[in-house]
């Protein structure tokens, strides 16, 4: 009796999505293992870390808040990563969008005026979309690797914040600590639940995710997004431009970074500090495979990623766990997601020897 | 006057090396047709676990080798997700650069400002006393000399060894390869596990020699900019050395115009350089009048299943 692998004729459907729950499985019980051997009691770490904060409104509403940026993110870079478009500088992007948002609403400090928080949105949009598009003429004009040349703007942007905001921007009258002044009220996004921090950004968010689904599922954009991706040399032969696509791609999925940046600072944190993003862009990876690159698997999984944020520092405070295991379960769980895809394409036969 | 020079030159030598092992590590896995994107991690994995066994243990041989060990180790996950599941390589190399900050963020917090004893310098009596050469030449620490010699063996060993030529082979047409008999799969595991060991000498190199203390994400980017390296040198181990030193000038050049303050510009700002110079650099390379002879491999990144 010997074992055979061999590639489905077609891709498993129903294992498409029962695997992200076979590796979310996974990853609690390798998370299980790892608690016992830091010498935590792994029920009391887990539970904690996965189940505390579903039982309050208020650990439900942080919980929300986190996965809004996430799943905003997310929904744009799987546009991209459909097509082969590798945006990776997302974080750097977000930044971009939180400088350009913020930028005007510190130019308009202190007016009033309804218009002012459109503006600071729309600035942040363009913040993201204008940083995204330096890759992408790079990458359709010379070919540049665009994973490459994202990834380095990233250092760049949170450099660049970094030195605003020791510099020019610092708050007068802040005893010198390294932030903006505080956002006056016209540039803050109003809190729509009485008694939580989730703002009408949130609502925003999952909108453009949905809007996200019915564009790629119903439109012709989609179509040509899904089929560069799966087959290159068909969208060749269409006739889609690919130079168009990687535009396309980097545009939307830099915009959405630097909309999620710009929901950022005038929302929760309500001005410009050195760091305003605990990773929001690399994690945003993890949630588009582990949602499928589908709008409303990645809704789904920004919810689970931010469960992992929120989980992490409540674990902390409750029983002493470091911050950094939320950055383990993250890389586990898509180890986890990516070795269980191959039950998704292949299949194991026993074949008698 | 020569002093300065010698210092100036020597601390580009220290920036450059952990760069040279990474980007050298990774030129062999790509050769074999894999990209590895999680050299960032690799390093990461390299430098906690050097300083960690190094200080235990009270021996910089035991913890450079831990440092390789490390790297390959998690090399070994990356190959069996990409290798033997034919897992997406650049998801899997993001995965891997994650779960490398994480883990070693989580391993390292104990040994936060802990002291180490740095590498020993191996210094030469009365050679190393030379002006100017004697300080460039000499009394450097074993790593740095490793990396040279990585570097001369890597080149030897892609051109003149027929295990190099098999290499190349697969990395080029990885079904010939196979249909003439060769294991693409196992040439290619032994290609990803050097990759992670040299990357966890570089990360060993930097936690041990250049600063010798561990920081959570200390290697910065560098594990990137590796990548990039490779690019640079178009697939060929006497320009990735080129560039590692080149870009180890640039790291130095803006800590030093930091340094000398006076000229009014934010030190983030000077922090940039190495990244823009990456991105200058890609570019150039990209749009320049050479650009038929990139010579990547042809599989580069292309998952390979035998069919049988």
């Amino acid at each position: 009796m010997a074992l055979k692998i061999e590639p489905r004729r077609e891709v498993s459907r129903a294992l498409v999505y029962g695997t992200p729950v076979l590796a979310i499985f996974l990853t609690v019980l390798s998370g299980f293992f790892l608690f016992a051997v830091m010498g935590y009691d792994p029920l009391t770490a887990l539970y904690f870390f996965f189940v505390a904060p579903l039982l309050s409104l208020f650990g439900l509403s942080e919980i929300m808040l986190k996965a809004a940026p996430l799943i905003l993110i997310a929904v744009g870079l799987a546009m991209g990563f459909r097509a082969n478009v590798w945006n990776i500088g997302a974080e750097g992007q977000l930044t971009c969008g939180a400088i350009a948002g913020g930028g005007v609403a510190l130019l308009f400090w202190g007016d009033e005026g309804v218009w002012i928080l459109p503006v600071v949105c729309f600035a942040g949009l363009l913040g993201g979309m204008l940083y995204a598009a330096i890759p992408a003429f790079l990458k359709t004009r010379y070919e540049v690797n665009e994973i490459l040349t994202s990834l380095m703007l990233s250092y760049v942007a949170t450099l660049l914040l970094s030195a605003l905001v020791f510099g020019p921007w610092k708050d007068p009258m802040g005893f010198n600590f390294p932030q903006s002044r505080m956002f006056t009220d016209s540039a803050i996004l109003p809190i729509i639940l009485e008694g939580t921090r989730l703002h009408l950004g949130t609502v925003i968010a999952l909108m453009i995710a949905v809007a996200v689904w019915v564009v790629m599922s119903f439109t012709i954009v989609g179509f040509q997004l899904r089929v560069v991706g799966l087959a290159p040399a068909a969208a060749r032969f269409a006739g889609f431009s690919r130079r168009r696509l990687i535009w396309l791609a980097l545009l939307t999925s830099g915009g959405f970074a630097g909309l999620a940046g710009a929901f950022e600072v005038v929302g929760p944190i309500g001005q410009l500090v050195p760091v305003i993003s605990p990773g929001y862009g690399f994690t945003a990876i993890i949630v588009a495979f582990l949602g499928r690159l589908h709008p409303l698997g990645i809704i789904l999984a920004g919810l689970l990623m931010a469960l992992s944020y929120i989980g992490g520092e409540n674990a902390q405070v409750e029983v002493g766990l470091p911050q950094a295991v939320t950055g383990v379960f993250q890389g586990l769980l898509l180890f986890f997601l990516l070795a269980s895809d191959f039950l998704a394409r292949y299949r194991i036969r026993r074949v008698p020897s | 006057m020569i002093e300065t020079t010698a210092l100036v030159l020597l601390t580009v030598i220290s920036a450059a090396t952990p760069l040279l092992f990474a980007a050298m590590g990774e030129l062999v896995v790509e050769k074999s047709g894999v990209l590895n994107l999680g050299i960032e991690g690799m390093m990461l994995a390299g430098a906690v676990a050097a300083f960690a066994v190094t200080v235990s243990y009270d021996s910089a041989i035991l913890g450079v080798l831990a440092g390789a060990l490390a790297g390959a180790a998690l090399a070994f996950v990356f190959g069996v997700l990409t290798l033997t599941l034919a897992a997406n390589q650049v998801a899997t190399g993001l995965a891997l650069t994650i779960f490398g900050v994480g883990l070693t963020a989580l391993i390292g917090a104990s040994y936060v400002g802990v002291p180490v004893q740095p590498l020993p310098k191996l210094d030469v009596p009365g050679l190393s006393d030379l002006p100017l050469i004697g300080s460039l030449l000499f009394g450097h620490d074993a790593l740095v000399y490793l990396s040279i010699a990585a570097t001369l063996g890597v080149a030897w060993f892609l051109k003149h060894s027929r295990a190099g030529m098999i290499l190349r082979a697969v990395g080029e047409s990885d079904i010939s390869a196979h249909s003439i008999g060769y294991d693409v799969i196992s040439v290619r595991y032994r290609a990803v596990l050097f990759g992670g060991a040299m990357s966890g000498l570089g990360g060993a190199f930097l936690s041990l020699s250049s600063t010798p203390m561990w920081v959570e994400g200390m290697t910065a980017g560098r594990g990137w900019i590796a990548l990039a390296l490779v690019v640079f040198a178009s697939w060929r181990p006497g320009r990735v050395l080129l560039g590692a030193y080149l870009f180890g000038g640039v790291t130095i050049l803006q800590l030093y115009a930091q340094g000398a303050g006076g000229i009014g510009i934010p030190a983030q700002v000077m922090s940039m350089l190495p990244y823009l110079a990456t991105i200058l650099v890609l570019t150039v390379i990209a749009a320049g009048p050479w650009k038929g002879r990139l010579d990547a491999p042809a599989c580069l990144g292309k998952p390979f299943r035998p069919s049988t």
